[in-house]
């Protein structure tokens, strides 16, 4: 299996928690034609990552950087889910069960159906494990 | 490498009668200021007392808060038609201090300044950029002609535009440089973002505000330079007070020119040599403004006597002016070693802020800094980590407690003049 193509690049933006910080961040990648198809907040001691799912992820980290914004890609990984209630908690039971922790996670719910966004440890064995419980792993190019 | 050998190394008594007659000579020369001429009546000191150089202990001192109020010309003992030049120091509160020199003045100053760039292997064949302010500030003016004293080629390129200063330095093959050390700092980040090599520069004179060994390293390294410790103030005409000698461990001052001691700055008992206090300086050959055991508020010592190049008795490294320093729950604390600390973690960068606040009748002490850009990860458990290594540091230097806030790679200010990184806004509170 190729599990190359179920890796997804999402990008993380160091920001102070101060007021503006997200609005300069969406504006500059709006600006560039980058469309945001999910992002996250995570907030400590002053200041925050936002995390965010692009389709075009090399335009993003260009911009961003040059404007003074430090990037980083993060490799995370998608679920696919069912939209409507107990979706969510089929595919945590098969993540529980195949005894894969999640370091973070943030869904939304588009074209694709609903999606649920891993930040796993070991990426690559957790494709391997999620690829044998049935569930269905979004590959990259459907993102970028 | 000596501009002024004979003076340079004068010693034992032949420095010692020297010191006595211009002592005496400033002490007639003080008397011309209202001020002064009080003073030493009302302390019955009068020129002939001065006998030995242990005899300074009779006049009593002279602050900093004495010149404020005899703004602007109080101290003058010169008509101004003598003046030929005013300075004026860049006080944080209120009016400034007013410095004035006679052409006298002007020329032992270059003097000054060219025994300390020859002390520092610097010649006629040398480029000297000098990216100090050209205004009221007497590092500009003060080391331009000092510089041209000794022949160099000047270029008085003062601060600002950091990417036509280092334009400047690659076209004109520039070999010394002058300015404070964080605006140093500030341009070899700006060089490396050009992807510019400064090749040419040998020799960095880095002044106006404390810094460290680190400091030191870490600056010889990114610019390429042997990096020497400059110290001086405008009251005592300006930089060129004292200065580092290739061996760069202390700084000698001209013993011939300034006479030195430090006291206990609560008692004003003078100390002996070793041990850490005020720096006290007492003009030997100003004109225009002199002064008397002038309390500098900066916190050095005399070291041990005998340095390879010949040289006088050497001071430490400034740690800290006394009016730097921070008072936080009743520990000292000094920028400069904030700066050390932070020098030591490449996880974060050099520049920083200080904030001091009062919170519920407590000091709490706040420090910001950026995020290495090469170290930032993308996890936010990775930012926690370094914020928590950065506490731990400054705990471990300071023995405080400190909130360490992490910014946004660039977004911290960087000062092309004296730095300013303290803001103390426990006044604010009611």
């Amino acid at each position: 299996m190729d599990v190359k193509k179920y890796v997804i690049k999402q990008i993380s933006v160091f920001s102070e928690n101060r007021p503006g910080r997200l609005a300069a961040i969406a504006h500059a990648l709006g600006e560039e034609k980058v469309n945001i198809l999910a992002f996250s907040i995570a907030e400590a001691n002053g200041f925050g990552v936002v995390r965010a799912l692009v389709d075009q992820p090399e335009r993003a980290y260009k911009k961003l950087s040059s404007i003074g914004f430090n990037v980083a890609f993060t490799d995370v990984i998608a679920v696919h889910m069912q939209d409507r209630p107990g979706g969510l908690y089929e595919i945590a039971k098969i993540l529980g069960d195949a005894n894969i922790n999640i370091e973070y996670s943030y869904a939304y719910s588009g074209k694709e159906g609903a999606v649920l966004i891993l930040r796993v440890d070991q990426v690559v064995d957790a494709i391997e494990k999620i690829s044998k419980t049935g569930a269905t792993l979004i590959e990259s190019s459907v993102f970028h | 490498m000596f501009w002024d050998k004979t003076n340079e190394t004068l010693k034992g008594k032949k420095l010692e009668a020297l010191q006595v007659r211009r002592l005496k000579q400033t002490i007639r020369q003080s008397q011309h200021v209202g001020f002064y001429k009080k003073r030493l009546t009302q302390a019955h000191v009068r020129p002939e007392d001065i006998k030995r150089p242990d005899d300074i202990q009779k006049i009593p001192f002279t602050r900093k808060q004495d010149l404020r109020d005899g703004y602007p010309f109080g101290f003058f003992a010169v008509p101004l038609k003598k003046v030929v030049r005013i300075h004026t120091t860049s006080g944080t509160t209120g009016k400034p201090t007013v410095v004035g020199y006679t052409r006298n003045d002007l020329d032992t100053w270059a003097e000054l300044i060219a025994r300390n760039m020859t002390m520092a292997g610097v010649t006629e064949n040398d480029v000297f950029q000098n990216m100090v302010n050209y205004g009221m500030f007497t590092g500009g003016l003060g080391f331009h002609y000092g510089a041209e004293k000794i022949g160099m080629t000047v270029i008085p390129s003062a601060t600002g535009n950091t990417k036509r200063q280092i334009e400047m330095i690659k076209d004109f093959g520039v070999t010394t440089i002058h300015c404070t050390p964080s605006y140093a700092m500030h341009l070899s980040e700006v060089a490396e973002e050009m992807h510019t090599s400064l090749d040419s520069l040998k020799t960095g004179i880095f002044g106006a505000e404390p810094w460290s060994e680190t400091m030191r390293s870490s600056l010889e390294e990114r610019l390429g330079v042997t990096a020497f410790d400059s110290y001086g103030l405008s009251e005592l005409f300006g930089p060129g007070v004292a200065f580092e000698c290739p061996e760069r461990d202390g700084l000698h001052i001209w013993h011939d020119i300034y006479f030195v001691e430090i006291i206990n700055p609560k008692t004003g008992e003078q100390l002996g040599d070793g041990e850490r206090g005020e720096l006290v300086i007492t003009p030997l050959k100003k004109e225009a403004m002199p002064l008397l055991r002038y309390r500098t508020g900066d916190i050095t010592m005399k070291m041990e006597d005998g340095c390879l190049c010949s040289r006088g008795q050497k001071i430490g490294r400034i740690t800290g002016r006394s009016d730097d320093m921070l008072v936080i729950r009743g520990i000292n604390v000094f920028p400069s070693q904030i700066e050390h600390v932070l020098l030591k973690i490449p996880e974060v960068g050099n520049q920083f802020m200080v904030y001091v606040d009062k919170v519920n009748h407590l000091d709490e002490m706040t420090v910001d800094v950026e995020i290495n850009r090469d170290y930032f990860s993308g996890e936010l458990a990775d930012l926690a980590r370094i914020q928590k290594k950065v506490v731990q540091e400054l705990h471990d230097a300071l023995e405080l407690r400190t909130t360490v806030k992490l910014v946004e790679p660039g977004s911290l200010p960087r000062f092309e003049g004296k730095a300013k990184r303290v803001v103390d806004r426990r006044g604010d509170a009611i």
